[in-house]
């Protein structure tokens, strides 16, 4: 299947007073039609660039984003501007015109697109409808609360029959409660109508309760890519074990580097959280494990954990464990003390 | 301050002549002032089209107008003001000189209430395909609009008071009557006759001013 958006090795310098920076390197990333895609960061890491290259609000200094099969570094500004009508977009702050009701903001991307009046505002009574606020069409954004300013937000993205929704930091300005409803407004929309929504975050709650796929980016590069449960279970980037086992920056203060055994670090998954994994390895090998780290961490409804242990330094007791994992198909990793 | 006919009806063509001038010389610094003040927005640096040569070169021309002392401006500009008006007398003759001085005062305070536009709503209207012109009259100026007024009602009070002045060089109004009876005739209580009455438009014209904008505002509920 052709990627709906193929983003190819993207670059992106911006140039201040005090020199130049890179905010994006060599990205690279497909996406396909009807998925929802996450893109997670530390804030800085270049995700919000990034998001503003895919529609070329911020022009890639190399590089190329293809759409549907057209390449947007050889279009003119007006086939740019044609090609974002298919592209809508919905931002932290939600950008409603303060100066205009509710079902003329989600008008606005009508006139723009020369749509007839009364046909524009037939289309945004019902888009109004369909994200739940039928009864405040004719409220100002000034009335409305942060969540229903983002639901106008939303219809009006959605109002030119966009292929693509591109949402930067969109639940990032509301409370969980509110985040919730507008997550499941997203996926139903996804759902409905097949668009392909990719979602900018910071929050892991956010990525693993809509999305499919998710690029970890950090320091301007995509660290890993990959199924959202696999890289929850089974982080490989350094970036990806802090966001996803790492919590806050408080807790990454250097481990215990144990002894001279060999270290692995065995990741959890719904079902083996549950169990006293450690207790039954000693059992069955008659071994001490020497246990340097752990946690678990609850993303939304599932958990994840992962454990740094140090095996025996004894050859074939080390061996034994090792086995023990592979036949009851528990994922780990050999970790060398540089990484620690 | 008992005054007979004829001061009153001197004062009446006062401020016919006053809100004339002042009206003439606002409508036409505006014609000139919103394209300016909407140039020197988009070719920012950070504008929607940037074109840092054309800012600088409005930029400049603007700063030096304003740097002109209005009395100075008045004489200066007599050429011009013979040259349009045909005559350098009378309440017409003020309002090039008018011109001169409020045009570029007016292209800024219209700068100033455009770039209180959120740079957010501006990047919505942009995703969504809008071109330039659609972004300024579409976003910059109906968003802008409620300080639009605010910066209306001052700088038309400050026309208000420059053409008071124009007195100085006979160009009619209260001005003139305030300048000719009270400074070389001394007589105090036809000056303050015409202070009173000037106060009382700068009033209306402000009070008129906040209103419209407050009502206009639809941030404000």
């Amino acid at each position: 299947m052709e990627p709906i958006i193929k983003i190819v090795n993207i670059e992106k310098v911006f140039n201040t007073t005090n020199g130049s920076i890179k905010a994006l390197s060599n990205i690279n990333l497909d996406i396909y039609e009807g998925e929802i895609f996450g893109i997670i960061g530390l804030s800085g890491a270049g995700k919000s660039t990034l998001v503003r290259c895919i529609n070329y609000l911020e022009e890639p200094t190399e590089g190329d984003v293809v759409f549907e099969g057209r390449s947007l570094a050889h279009m003119n500004e007006k086939e740019r501007r044609k090609m974002r009508q298919s592209m809508g977009m919905v931002f932290q702050q939600f950008n409603l015109l303060e100066q205009r009701n509710a079902i003329d903001n989600v008008c606005f991307p009508l006139e723009i697109a020369g749509w007839d009046r009364k046909k524009a505002l037939q289309r945004a009574g019902e888009l109004l409808e369909l994200v739940g606020l039928g009864d405040r069409k004719k409220s100002f954004p000034s009335q409305l609360s942060g969540g229903q300013k983002q639901r106008v937000a939303i219809a009006r993205a959605i109002a030119t029959n966009p292929k693509v929704l591109l949402c930067d930091e969109a639940t990032s300005a509301l409370d969980p409660n509110t985040t919730k409803q507008i997550l499941e407004l997203l996926k139903s929309i996804n759902k409905e109508f097949g668009i392909t929504v990719i979602v900018i975050t910071h929050e892991m709650k956010v990525i693993e309760s809509i999305c499919n796929r998710v690029a970890i980016i950090d320091r301007s590069t995509i660290a890993e890519v990959g199924e959202v449960k696999a890289i929850f279970s089974k982080p490989k980037s350094r970036i990806g074990k802090q966001l996803i086992m790492g919590g806050t920056a408080e807790d990454n203060e250097p481990w215990s580097k144990g002894g001279d055994g060999k270290k692995i670090r065995i990741a959890f998954d719904e079902i083996t959280t549950d169990k006293p994994l450690v207790s039954e390895l000693i059992l069955a090998c008659g071994a001490p494990v020497n246990i340097l780290h752990a946690s678990t961490k609850t993303i939304g409804t599932h958990k994840y954990g992962q454990m740094l242990i140090e095996l025996p330094t004894d050859r074939d007791k080390e061996r034994e464990c090792m086995d023990y994992l592979d036949n009851n198909a528990i994922s780990y990793e050999e970790v060398s003390d540089d990484d620690l | 301050m008992i005054f007979d006919a004829n001061v009153w009806s001197m004062i009446l063509v006062g401020i016919k002549e006053t809100l004339l001038m002042v009206a003439l010389s606002s409508a036409i610094s505006y014609l000139i002032g919103i394209p300016l003040g909407i140039l020197l927005v988009v070719s920012d640096k950070n504008g929607i089209k940037p074109m840092q040569k054309i800012n600088s070169v409005v930029g400049f021309i603007i700063n030096i107008l304003r740097s002109i002392p209005f009395m100075i401006l008045l004489i200066m500009v007599l050429p011009v003001t013979r040259a349009i008006v045909g005559t350098t007398l009378g309440w017409k003759a003020v309002v090039p000189p008018l011109v001169f001085a409020a045009a570029p005062y007016i292209a800024r305070m219209v700068e100033s209430s455009l770039k209180e536009t959120d740079a957010g709503i501006i990047e919505a209207a942009k995703s969504m395909g809008a071109s330039n012109m659609q972004i300024v009259t579409k976003v910059y100026l109906p968003e802008a609009k409620p300080s639009l007024l605010t910066g209306a009602a001052i700088s038309i009070t400050t026309i208000l008071g420059y053409s008071a002045m124009a007195g100085f060089v006979g160009g009619g109004g209260l001005g003139t009557i305030a300048i000719n009876y009270g400074y070389y005739r001394y007589q105090t209580d036809i000056m303050i006759l015409t202070v009173i009455i000037l106060v009382v438009i700068v009033q209306l014209i402000q009070e008129a001013g906040t209103r419209l904008s407050r009502n206009t505002d639809k941030r404000i509920r």
